[in-house]
């Protein structure tokens, strides 16, 4: 039960990109196109997943062993950078066309804040290995699906009358704020 | 070398919040008040100057196909300084900036600042580019954080001003606050800039 309620507060209390803004970069950035944000989405759960659980094992038994916790952020940051270009590796390796769906996408990652973010959190929340890997597969398909609902909604904009002013990032915020209105009202869930 | 037209690019012509649009996980995160915005401005604003001050500085030395994890590096030990300096001498900002504090790491300003600058122009320039890129950040932060503040809780740094007769917005300091203001704030600054243009 806890750990299925880590998930939906994840998911959807907590989502990312709606209340603790992190991963906005790539949210404006990579959002204009359905089968991008797609990619993108993908992408992200996938190097959320693994290094949730990669920073965890770090962190509890070499930092914690080591008296080094306050190296987190350096450590953190490393294993986040090395991952993904190792992801990016295997992927190249093993199977081509997955690569060629992701591949502009994987080392835009590094610098998207909610990877860093969940590593952090998890490890403020002192979390255990099993609901680090929960939260961090929480956090990244809510933002997998606010990436996506948001891309749906940049497409019809785009061949809406906006005034000119509006263009561009002032009409997507102003989508966003309002996707984040909806979100809300997930706050009385849990 | 030009330091008021470094200055003056980072704080106008390439804000980075308004014109480039980086770094917005902190913007609209922390902006619920002024004092937190200006906590953050600053705090990026010292670690980006010191990063852009080490990477003019070894940037001859580090080979290309490894400098961004140098850079990385050199971010993350600023902003691992800072941290620890908050958490000594201004122990509420940090409780109120929490987990933000040490995603400074991975705002984008700095490594494009990084990339596109420190890497490429000397060390005087860069430290002023920092300077300049970094009070462009805290200004906008400032102004997020003031007219969230205002409309939201009827106060600003703490001070209340509007009377308590006055409806308060919650849902400025709410999440989607942050998102309608940082988009007329845009709109705003644009229309500015376009004008002034047609003036010349």
């Amino acid at each position: 039960m806890n750990l299925f309620t880590i998930l939906l507060a994840a998911i959807f209390v907590n989502n990312f990109i709606f209340s603790k803004f992190m991963g906005i970069c790539p949210f404006l950035g990579v959002s204009k196109k359905l089968d991008t944000a797609v990619g993108m989405g993908v992408a992200v759960i996938f190097v959320i997943t693994l290094s949730s659980a990669a920073t965890w094992v770090v962190y509890e038994f070499v930092l914690v062993t080591l008296g080094l916790e306050y190296l987190y952020n350096i450590a953190f940051i490393l294993i986040i950078a090395s991952l993904v270009q190792f992801v990016e590796m295997f992927i190249k390796k093993s199977s081509p066309s997955l690569y060629q769906a992701l591949g502009v996408y994987l080392p835009l990652i590094t610098t998207n804040c909610a990877v860093l973010g969940v590593a952090v959190l998890n490890m403020d929340n002192g979390y255990n290995f099993l609901e680090s890997l929960v939260n961090g597969i929480g956090a990244s398909v809510g933002f997998a699906m606010a990436i996506i609902l948001f891309a749906g909604i940049r497409e019809r904009l785009a061949d809406a009358p906006i005034p000119k002013c509006l263009t561009g990032f002032p009409i997507a915020l102003i989508s966003a704020g309002l996707m984040s209105i909806a979100f809300l009202g997930f706050s009385g869930m849990l | 070398m030009n330091v008021l037209k470094v200055l003056k690019n980072g704080i106008i012509d390439e804000n980075p919040t308004f014109i480039q649009v980086i770094g917005m996980c902190p913007t609209l995160a922390v902006t619920t008040s002024m004092e937190n915005g200006i906590g953050m401005g600053l705090s990026t604003l010292a670690v980006l100057t010191c990063s852009n001050l080490v990477i003019s500085l070894i940037r001859k030395i580090v080979p290309d196909q490894v400098r961004i994890p140098c850079f990385v590096v050199v971010i993350a030990s600023f902003v691992t300084i800072i941290q620890m300096l908050l958490q000594a001498y201004l122990p509420d900002l940090n409780a109120s900036l929490g987990v933000y504090i040490p995603l400074i790491v991975v705002n984008c300003l700095i490594l494009a600042r990084a990339e596109a600058f420190a890497c490429k122009n000397g060390v005087v320039a860069s430290v002023f580019d920092g300077i300049g890129m970094g009070l462009g950040f805290t200004i906008a932060l400032a102004v997020i954080g003031a007219i969230r503040e205002i409309l939201g809780s009827g106060s600003v740094m703490g001070i209340t001003l509007l009377p308590e007769a006055f409806p308060k917005t919650i849902l400025m300091i709410l999440p989607p606050g942050a998102f309608f203001t940082l988009a007329f704030l845009i709109v705003v600054f644009n229309a500015l800039r376009n004008r002034g243009k047609k003036d010349k």
